[in-house]
């Protein structure tokens, strides 16, 4: 069994591989976990993870620039519906739109829009932190408390535009998606790999998951 | 509710901890990755590594050291000292670091604040102040590890880098550094009253109320301490729960 992280230049893909790796290690998975740009290889993959850090149109250029990748990624989880997870900007990148430097479309996999945080000026921008999560119940959010904290930063939020998209919230002056799902499609605002034990579970769920 | 973070600080030279450490569990206690896992499993929130090695090579020393700590801890990760320029921030985005904390350069080339906030994210870039209280109400900013004076104005300063993307700022009083005689109230508070950016109180903190004045009084988002944790003096739990007491959120 194969789970691909893919390679288009994010900073935080080290993180995140490791985190993987050693949950998968834990648990005793049966995953084979590469990090990788190459559509071949993803093409071969049972699951997929898409990291992301930064601005919303540099990592989307990012990945269009690599031969193939997008038409890879919908092939496998539009067509073929593998389980598929976006962090961060790797799950905002699945809205329809973003207004972050200007209009920019998304991958349109679950409507919705990316806008900027709505804060009054006593909430600070970034939303940077460890913040209470409450969701739904679902098998990705296994043996996880409600209410418990999962580490945020972003600006940016993703604004679901039905309501069973959104798996999980968190309030920051409103409320925030934390986490979106759609059929095989999941991602999470807030980031698994650096959230500790309860980022561990997510990680686990994920790996164990089958939509 | 957004809880309040504690981030202790381990000064790295050359791939070991200074200031001396007396942690009895660890098998090499000057290890940066093994006392980055031991307050990984304590509670810290997140973790900063300060490279203070003044030579070039031992760059690559630290890219190792952050590289390991990534693959133990899974909290984040700040790490600054003699970051000069994009490639060293990509170099320490690739190792592992989630933040990359700016000082002396940032001073020195106010657009490399811009292209590195741009090019890698707001939320990726940390502004490491180092202000000196010069007259009543008036603070200036130091580089080069506090040994050089700039003539600018820390408050300024602050203001300029949170409108041109720094996402946070890490704000040492040296007056109070290594004083244990509690944050420079008065500085964050101008500071954190005109900037929407998190601030990081750092500098000075000795005892438990020292924590809480830095967030109650100062209005810092989160609090940064070196010798108070690494002496045994304070164990992160405790200071949380002194914290939680005074109906401070934090992440117990």
């Amino acid at each position: 069994m194969k789970l691909t992280i893919i390679n288009y230049g994010s900073g935080n893909l080290h993180s995140v591989h490791k985190a993987f790796e050693k949950v998968n290690s834990i648990i005793g998975s049966p995953y084979n976990i590469t990090v990788t740009s190459n559509p071949l290889e993803i093409n071969e993959s049972d699951k997929i993870v898409l990291p992301g850090v930064g601005a919303f149109n540099q990592c989307k250029n990012s990945l269009l620039d690599i031969n193939n990748l997008y038409e890879t990624l919908e092939d496998k989880v539009i067509q073929k519906k593998i389980p598929f997870m976006g962090i961060c900007v790797g799950m905002q990148l699945l809205a329809n739109k973003a207004y972050e430097f200007g209009n920019h479309n998304g991958f349109g996999w679950i409507e919705g829009e990316v806008v900027k945080l709505n804060t009054k000026e006593t909430f600070q921008v970034p939303h940077m932190g460890w913040n209470e999560v409450c969701f739904e119940k679902h098998p990705l959010f296994t043996n996880c408390k409600q209410g418990t904290d999962f580490y945020f930063v972003h600006s940016f939020h993703f604004k679901a535009a039905k309501k069973e998209n959104v798996l999980a919230t968190t309030n920051y002056s409103e409320t925030i998606t934390a986490a979106v799902i759609n059929e095989n499609i999941f991602g999470t605002q807030f980031h698994p790999e650096k959230s500790h034990e309860n980022g561990k579970k997510i990680i686990e769920n994920f790996l164990n998951w089958k939509p | 509710m957004l809880k309040k973070r504690i981030i202790p600080c381990l000064d790295v030279d050359n791939g070991r901890v200074v200031k001396g450490v007396n942690f009895i569990d660890l098998i090499d206690a000057g290890d940066p990755v093994e006392q980055a896992k031991l307050y990984n499993s304590e509670g810290a929130d997140e973790l900063c590594f300060l490279d203070i090695t003044a030579s070039s090579d031992n760059r690559q020393t630290l890219l190792n050291t952050v590289k390991k700590t990534a693959e133990n801890c899974f909290i984040p990760l700040t790490v600054g000292g003699g970051v000069r320029n994009l490639e060293d921030v990509k170099k320490l985005l690739h190792a592992g670091a989630d933040k990359v904390s700016i000082n002396t350069s940032a001073v020195l080339n106010r657009e490399f604040v811009k292209q590195a906030a741009e090019k890698y994210g707001s939320s990726t870039i940390v502004i490491a102040v180092d202000a000196k209280n010069i007259l009543d109400n008036k603070w200036e900013v130091f580089t080069h590890g506090g040994r050089e004076a700039t003539g600018i104005d820390a408050i300024e300063y602050c203001q300029e880098v949170a409108s041109l993307g720094a996402g946070e700022i890490l704000l040492t009083s040296m007056d109070r550094d290594g004083t244990k005689l509690g944050f420079d109230v008065d500085l964050l508070k101008r500071i954190t009253s005109k900037i929407y950016i998190p601030v990081i109180a750092s500098g000075g903190v000795g005892t438990l109320e020292h924590f809480s004045q830095g967030i109650l009084q100062g209005g810092a988002n989160s609090v940064l301490a070196a010798s108070v944790f690494h002496f045994g003096q304070l164990k992160i739990q405790d200071v949380k729960r002194y914290l939680a007491d005074k109906n401070i959120p934090v992440r117990i």
